[in-house]
C-alpha cells in the first residue's frame, strides 16, 4: 500500500497546550460517587430511600409530637378504639330502642343537676352520635363516635379523690360526676350506668305514667335521678366501706381528670388501652434497631470469617467451611426457639433473639466475601503488593477487601428486611414474646391482634401496612445499591 | 468420581451434620429445666414416666439411651403434653400428609403460572407488561406471606364468604383429606402460600429467560430463519429453566419449612403447628424430633439442588470441582 506523496508544508503542527496536555481536568469520579450517580437514576430506589426515611420519621418524631400520652394505668374502657383519622365515627345500625340509649348518652351528658334536655340541645362535645340519623323502618343506622359511646361508669372512690375531681371541675368547667341513678320500678338495669331516663323492663324510654315514648329528634326523655328528701340530685353515696363512695362519672371527662389529656387517638388504641400510634413508632424503632444490629454484627463477623477462610484457604478453608455447614444446616426457627428458652430469662428476650440471628445470620456474608477474596488473592497485583513486603492483613484489608465493599453493603442492607419478617414470624407465633408495657415490636403488635382483629381491623391494618412498606422499601432500595454498587451484578 | 460415588458421598456428609446437630440440639433440649403439671396427679405419673425413661440418669447415659432407641427401633421417643403416651414418630407421620398436601397443591398452581408470568416478562422486556409484573413480583416477594394470608381471609371470608376461616378438622370434612368440602377449605391457604412462590419463580425466570434471550445462539437461530415463537420455547426456554427447575424443587422443600405460620392462621394440623405447639407446650421430645425434621429436610434440598443440577444440566460435570 503506497500513500500519495503529501508535501511537508501541508502540515500543521497543532498547538501543544501549556501544561503537556496529560492532565485529567475534570474531578475524577470515585468509585462511590460513580455509584451515587448510578442510584440517583433508578427512580424506585429513590421512592423507596424516601419511605424508609419516612417511617424512621414517623418512629422518631411521634412520641415527640403527641408527647408522653400513655395512660396512667391500663384501661379498658379505651382499650381497642378505632382510629380517630376522621371526625365521622364508624357506622352502626340500631333499633329505636338502642338509637335512643345512645343518644340519650349525650343528653345525659349534657344536663347538668339532675335536668333532662332534648335531644335537639345535645352538646356537640358530648354527642356520640355523628352526622345525620337515616331511618329506615324500624332500623336506625348513624355513625357513631366510639370514644364517647362508653357514657356513664359507676365507680368507688374515697372522700380525697372526690374533694380532687370537684376541684378539677371548678378548674377545668367539665362535669366529671353525675347524679346517681333511683332504682324503682323504672330502673330495669342496676348495673348500666348510661340507664339514666325512666324505661319499663325492657328498657324502652317511657313518662311520669309509664307510657312508652317513641323516638323524635327533639325527644325528652324522664330522667330517673336519685334524689335526697328535698329534692336535690344525690352525686353520691356511701358504699359499705370506710371512707369509699360510690359515684357516677361520665368516663370521658374522668379520662381527662386522670391522665390530663383526652382520650382521642390519632391510630387508635391497642388491645391494651395504649396509644397505637406510640406503640406503633415504638415497634418500629425496636424492629429496625434490631435488624440494623443484627446486620452490622452479621457485617463484622461474615467479613472477618470469610475474609480469614478464603485468604488463607487449604485445611484453614476446609475446617471453617465445615464449621458454616454444620451452623447453616440447623434451621433458624430450631435456633431461635432454643435460644429463647435458655437464655430469654438469663439475659432477656431481645439479646437472646439477636444472638439466635447472628449464629447463622453471618454465614451468607462470609461465603460472599471469600467468594471475593478466591476471586482476588491471586492476581498480579496482589502479589506485587506482598513483593513490596506488605504483611497480610494489609493485603487483606487495603488491597482486597475493598473489591468485596460493594456487595457486602447491598447484602447487608437486604438483611434487613428479612430480620423484620423473621422477626414478626417468630413474634406471630408465640416463640418470641417482645410485647411490654414499655417496649414491642412490630411482630407483638401483629400477635396482639391476630385473635381479635376480625372485630377490630385497625389493630392488625396499621402494623401490617407499616411492615408491607418496610420491607418492599428495602427490597427495591437494596436492590438500588446493588445495581448501583455492582453494575455488573445487574439482572 | 463416579455420580453415585459423590451422591453417597453427599449423603454421607449429610448424615454426619445431622448426626451433629442432633447430638447438640438433644443436649441444649435435655439441659432445660423439666416443669410437672400442678395437677398433682398427672405430676405424679410424669414423674413415673420420667424416672422410667431415664431422664433422671446422668446427660451422657440419657444420649446413648436416645441413640439405642433411635437406631434399634427408630424411636425417637413418646409426647408428653400434646398426645399423651403417643409414640413420636407415629405423631410426625400424622401430621406430615396435610403439610405435604398443602405444599403439593400450592407448587401445581405456582409453579406453571409463576413460570409463564416470567417468561411473559422476559419477552416483553421493558415494556408495560414487564414492567406490571416486575411490581407485582417486588411486591409479593417482600410482603410477608402472613399479611396475604389475612388479606384472604378478610376477602374471602369475612366480606364474601366463599371460603371458609380455617381449614377443617378432619371429622368434620368426611374423614378424607380428598374430600370436596375438605379441598374448598384449602383454598385459602394454598394461595396464600401460592403468592409469595410464584413472585419468586416469576423473577427468576424473567432473569434466567432475559438473559439466554441476549445470548449468541438465539442470535444464531434467529439467522438461519426460525421464527421469534420457535426461537424462544424451543432454544431459549429449554436453556432457561437449567436453574429454574432445581429452584421449583427447593421451593418445595424449603416451603415445608417456612409454612409454619400459614399452619397457625389457618389452624391446619401440620408439621408446623405441631412444633409451635410442642414450644408451647414444652413437649420436649416432640420438639426434638420436630427440630430433626426439619434440619432433615433442610440438608436434603441442598443435596436435591446440587444433583438436580448435575442431571438437568449436562455441562456440569456431578462430583467435579
Amino acid at each position: 500500500m503506497s500513500y500519495p506523496d503529501i508535501p511537508r508544508s501541508k502540515f500543521e503542527r497543532a498547538p501543544r497546550p501549556a501544561d503537556g496536555g496529560d492532565t485529567i481536568r475534570h474531578a475524577s469520579i470515585g468509585y462511590f460517587a460513580d455509584a451515587m450517580r448510578r442510584f440517583t437514576k433508578n427512580r424506585a430506589a429513590i421512592t423507596a430511600a424516601v419511605l424508609i426515611l419516612a417511617v424512621v420519621l414517623f418512629s422518631l418524631l411521634t412520641p415527640l409530637i403527641i408527647g408522653d400520652r400513655t395512660p396512667a394505668s391500663l384501661d379498658a374502657y379505651y382499650a381497642k378504639k378505632p382510629p380517630r383519622l376522621t371526625r365521622g365515627g364508624t357506622r352502626e345500625e340500631f333499633t329505636e330502642r338502642g338509637m335512643i340509649a345512645t343518644l340519650a348518652i349525650g343528653a345525659g351528658a349534657s344536663a347538668q343537676d339532675g335536668t333532662s334536655v332534648p335531644f335537639s340541645e345535645i352538646n356537640e362535645e358530648y354527642d356520640p352520635v355523628r352526622g345525620e340519623i337515616k331511618r329506615d323502618g324500624n332500623t336506625f343506622i348513624a355513625r357513631i363516635d366510639r370514644y364517647l359511646e362508653v357514657g356513664f361508669v359507676y365507680m368507688q372512690i374515697s372522700g380525697e379523690e372526690m374533694s380532687n375531681i370537684r376541684e378539677f371541675e371548678r378548674e377545668s368547667g367539665r362535669t366529671v360526676l353525675y347524679p346517681l341513678v333511683a332504682q324503682n320500678e323504672f330502673s330495669a338495669d342496676a348495673s348500666n350506668a348510661n340507664l339514666w331516663y325512666k324505661t319499663d323492663r325492657r328498657l324502652n324510654p317511657v313518662d311520669e305514667g309509664g307510657e312508652r315514648i317513641p323516638y323524635s329528634e327533639d325527644m325528652t326523655l324522664s330522667e330517673n335521678y336519685m334524689r335526697s328528701e328535698d329534692g336535690t340530685p344525690v352525686y353520691a353515696v356511701s358504699s359499705g366501706g370506710e371512707d369509699e363512695y360510690r359515684v357516677r362519672v361520665l368516663y370521658y371527662n374522668h379520662y381527662i381528670y386522670k391522665n390530663g389529656f383526652a382520650p382521642r387517638y390519632v391510630l387508635g388504641t391497642d388491645a391494651q388501652g395504649y396509644d397505637l400510634a406510640l406503640r406503633l413508632a415504638g415497634g418500629i424503632r425496636l424492629s429496625l434497631g434490631i435488624a440494623v444490629c443484627v446486620s452490622l454484627i452479621n457485617l463484622l463477623l461474615g467479613a472477618a470469617y470469610g475474609a480469614i477462610s478464603g485468604y488463607y484457604g487449604g485445611g484453614t478453608d476446609t475446617l471453617m467451611q465445615r464449621l458454616t455447614e454444620i451452623l447453616s444446616g440447623v434451621p433458624f426457627i430450631v435456633v431461635a426457639t432454643l435460644f429463647q428458652i435458655h437464655l430469654a430469662k438469663k439475659v432477656g428476650p431481645i439479646p437472646s433473639l439477636l444472638f439466635a440471628f447472628v449464629l447463622t445470620g453471618w454465614i451468607p456474608t462470609a461465603g460472599r466475601v471469600r467468594a471475593q477474596f478466591y476471586r482476588y488473592k491471586n492476581q498480579e497485583y496482589v502479589l506485587a503488593a506482598r513483593t513490596l513486603g506488605a504483611s497480610d492483613a494489609r493485603i487483606i484489608l487495603r488491597h482486597i477487601f475493598p473489591n468485596a465493599l460493594g456487595t457486602l453493603i447491598t447484602s447487608s442492607v437486604l438483611i434487613i428486611p428479612s430480620v423484620i419478617f423473621s422477626e414478626s414470624m417468630l413474634s406471630f407465633l408465640g416463640i418470641v414474646n417482645l410485647g411490654g408495657a414499655s417496649a414491642t415490636s412490630l411482630g407483638a403488635l401483629l400477635s396482639e391482634a391476630a385473635g381479635i382483629w376480625t372485630s377490630y381491623p385497625h389493630l392488625m391494618l396499621f402494623p401490617a401496612a407499616v411492615i408491607s412498606v418496610l420491607m418492599v422499601s428495602f427490597n427495591l432500595f437494596g436492590n438500588g445499591l446493588r445495581d448501583a454498587l455492582d453494575p455488573s451484578a445487574r439482572e | 468420581m463416579s455420580k453415585a460415588k459423590y451422591i453417597l458421598k453427599r449423603i454421607l456428609l449429610m448424615l454426619l451434620t445431622l448426626f451433629i446437630i442432633t447430638t447438640i440440639c438433644f443436649m441444649l433440649i435435655r439441659l432445660l429445666p423439666r416443669e410437672l403439671p400442678t395437677d398433682k396427679a398427672l405430676a405424679a405419673i410424669i414423674a413415673e414416666r420420667e424416672e422410667a425413661q431415664g431422664l433422671n440418669e446422668p446427660l451422657l447415659v440419657q444420649y446413648f439411651l436416645y441413640l439405642k432407641n433411635l437406631f434399634l427401633h427408630f424411636d425417637l421417643g413418646t409426647s408428653w403434653y400434646i398426645a399423651p403416651g403417643t409414640q413420636v414418630t407415629r405423631l410426625l407421620a400424622d401430621r406430615l400428609l396435610p403439610t405435604v398436601l398443602i405444599n403439593v397443591y400450592s407448587l401445581l398452581i405456582s409453579a406453571p403460572l409463576g413460570i409463564l408470568l416470567g417468561v411473559c416478562a422476559a419477552i416483553f422486556k421493558n415494556r408495560a407488561a414487564d414492567h406490571a409484573v416486575s411490581a407485582g413480583i417486588m411486591l409479593f416477594v417482600s410482603v410477608p406471606s402472613y399479611i396475604y394470608a389475612f388479606l384472604l381471609q378478610y376477602v374471602f371470608y369475612f366480606k364474601l364468604g366463599w371460603f371458609p376461616q380455617v381449614m377443617y378438622s378432619l371429622s368434620d370434612a368426611g374423614s378424607s383429606w380428598f374430600s370436596p368440602r375438605m379441598l374448598h377449605s384449602m383454598v385459602l391457604p394454598v394461595l396464600a402460600l401460592s403468592f409469595g412462590e410464584i413472585a419468586s419463580l416469576c423473577r427468576h425466570t424473567r432473569a434466567e429467560l432475559g438473559e439466554t434471550l441476549r445470548s449468541d445462539y438465539m442470535l444464531l437461530a434467529r439467522a438461519k430463519g426460525l421464527s421469534p415463537y420457535g426461537a424462544t420455547v424451543r432454544h431459549a426456554l429449554k436453556n432457561a429453566m437449567v436453574p429454574i427447575l432445581p429452584l421449583i424443587v427447593a421451593g418445595f422443600v424449603g416451603v415445608l419449612e417456612g409454612s409454619v405460620i400459614i399452619e397457625q392462621i389457618f389452624s391446619i394440623p401440620g408439621v408446623g403447628q405441631l412444633y409451635v405447639n410442642s414450644v408451647k407446650l414444652l413437649d420436649y421430645d416432640v420438639f426434638m424430633a420436630d427440630s430433626i425434621f426439619y434440619t432433615f429436610i433442610g440438608l436434603s434440598a441442598q443435596i436435591v439442588i446440587d444433583v438436580c443440577y448435575g442431571l438437568i444440566d449436562p455441562r456440569i460435570r456431578i462430583g467435579e470441582r
